[in-house]
């Protein structure tokens, strides 16, 4: 049994992971805090350009989706390694969680806009004619008829986005934001053993296994029923 | 406006790191096209089995899997075997610590892919297929894969954009991939241009694929 023992020495080394359980779970507050800043923000400006997008005008239009193309084509890790290393040099400087909340909600904008503009087409024309044709204006067209039925179709692809857009909290660690890899990191080269990473495995399943659970649950229950 | 085209688009810059950064495109290139087939090859693996298997646990298995690793985040994942399994004494080269991470990953994201695919091809397909005389693996081959592919064409080939993206995480295990030399070179000539012109090689790479993409997804939509 020497390697059994060694390998609970190794990963699940209690007196180490008694250490730094403190480091992981302020880690963990960050990561939260960050993923639903994220989700709050790339969400509403996803709609917001939408929206905007609906009145059809090409100077509108034209720098939206160039917008959602550029931020669907980069790395996000390059993102946030642009606005945090590259920007200072033109005296626009920001702490590494304002450097990862900026970039990873513009990248969930440019993915939202694209999924809510989708279901936006899915929709018939009829839609639209009948909605104005009862004496709706153009917001209220939108608001009450258009929207509801276009988000119910952007759902899997938003949930899905939203997990995979969350989860990439953990490249802030790359600009030494303090969130649960990060503080993992610095933790088990502290320790000299990588019980820490084990610990940020188990934080990182505790934060996103309810979302990917959720989201199963949110596909089911609001399916479009045809 | 001088300090953006100072630091930003430095043409002196540019031609100084040029050549050094295309090498690092040319390793973001042939590792994206070593990591995309085994990640699809081990996902339709998966999907193939999940689907077709009347085994109730191993279902259960497979689809915990693909919830495992879908709440995962690969740079985790990347961290975890490469920084972690050293100390069990086993010497592990960063490429194939790479390659494992990117396999575990990107295979449960294909699996949930062919899965959709397969799901979407009906029943009669199969036992269309069947009653013909082709064995219940031939048919898979011949019938049902080639139609599930194709119905989820869109969903392969935004994934494997992902994946494209997702390899700028192997710069943090020093892998000399596109941000990793973009890096290094922005650290030797104190100026971050280099990360810019990175920034302008991805988006020659991806920005075909995505607006290829988008037309893919537009032409699945029909208005109902």
């Amino acid at each position: 049994m020497d390697w059994f023992d060694r390998l609970v020495f190794t990963f699940f080394n209690a007196e180490v992971a008694a250490r730094y359980l403190p480091d992981i779970l302020v880690g963990m507050g960050v990561t939260v805090v960050l993923g639903l800043c994220v989700v709050l923000t790339g969400l509403l400006l996803g709609l917001a350009l939408a929206v905007l997008r609906t009145v059809q005008r090409p100077w509108l239009t034209l720098p939206i989706v160039a917008f959602a193309d550029i931020l669907r084509a980069l790395p996000p890790l390059v993102v946030i390694i642009l606005l945090f290393f590259a920007f200072p040099y033109i005296q626009l400087s920001m702490s590494s969680f304002t450097a990862t909340w900026i970039a990873l909600s513009l990248v969930l904008a440019a993915y939202a806009e694209e999924s809510i503009w989708a279901g936006l087409l899915a929709l018939s024309r009829g839609q639209s004619e009948a909605a104005r044709s009862t004496g709706l204006g153009w917001w209220p067209t939108l608001r009450w008829v258009l929207l509801p039925q276009a988000l119910r179709i952007a759902v899997p692809a938003l949930t899905n986005r939203v997990i995979s857009i969350t989860k990439n909290t953990a490249l802030g660690s790359v600009v030494a934001l303090n969130e649960v890899l990060n503080n993992a990191q610095s933790a088990s080269s502290n320790a000299g053993n990588p019980t820490p990473l084990t610990m940020a495995a188990v934080a990182y399943l505790v934060i996103f296994l309810p979302v990917v659970l959720g989201a199963r649950w949110l596909e089911t229950r609001w399916r479009w029923k045809r | 406006m001088d300090a953006i085209l100072q630091n930003f688009f430095n043409l002196a810059v540019y031609r100084e790191v040029f050549t050094f950064l295309l090498r690092g495109l040319w390793t973001t290139v042939w590792l994206s096209l070593l990591v995309i087939p085994i990640g699809a090859a081990s996902g339709l693996a998966i999907a193939l089995v999940a689907t077709q298997t009347r085994r109730r646990w191993l279902r259960f298995l497979l689809a915990a899997y693909v919830d495992f690793f879908r709440a995962f985040p690969p740079l985790v994942l990347l961290i975890f075997i490469y920084f972690g399994v050293p100390f069990l004494g086993i010497d592990l080269p960063k490429l194939l610590a790479v390659a494992i991470g990117f396999m575990l990953n990107n295979s449960s994201y294909y699996a949930e892919v062919f899965r959709a695919g397969i799901e979407s091809v009906p029943g009669g397909q199969m036992e269309a297929a069947r009653s013909t005389g082709l064995t219940r693996a031939q048919a898979l081959r011949h019938v049902i894969v080639p139609q599930a592919t194709r119905n989820v064409l869109p969903d392969l080939v935004g994934n494997s954009i992902e994946v494209v993206k997702l390899t700028t995480i192997a710069s943090v295990v020093a892998i000399p991939e596109l941000l990793r030399v973009a890096r290094d070179a922005q650290s030797l000539v104190y100026n971050p241009s280099p990360i810019v012109l990175a920034a302008l090689m991805y988006l020659a790479l991806l920005w075909p694929l995505v607006r290829w993409l988008s037309r893919l997804e537009h032409r699945h939509i029909r208005p109902r």
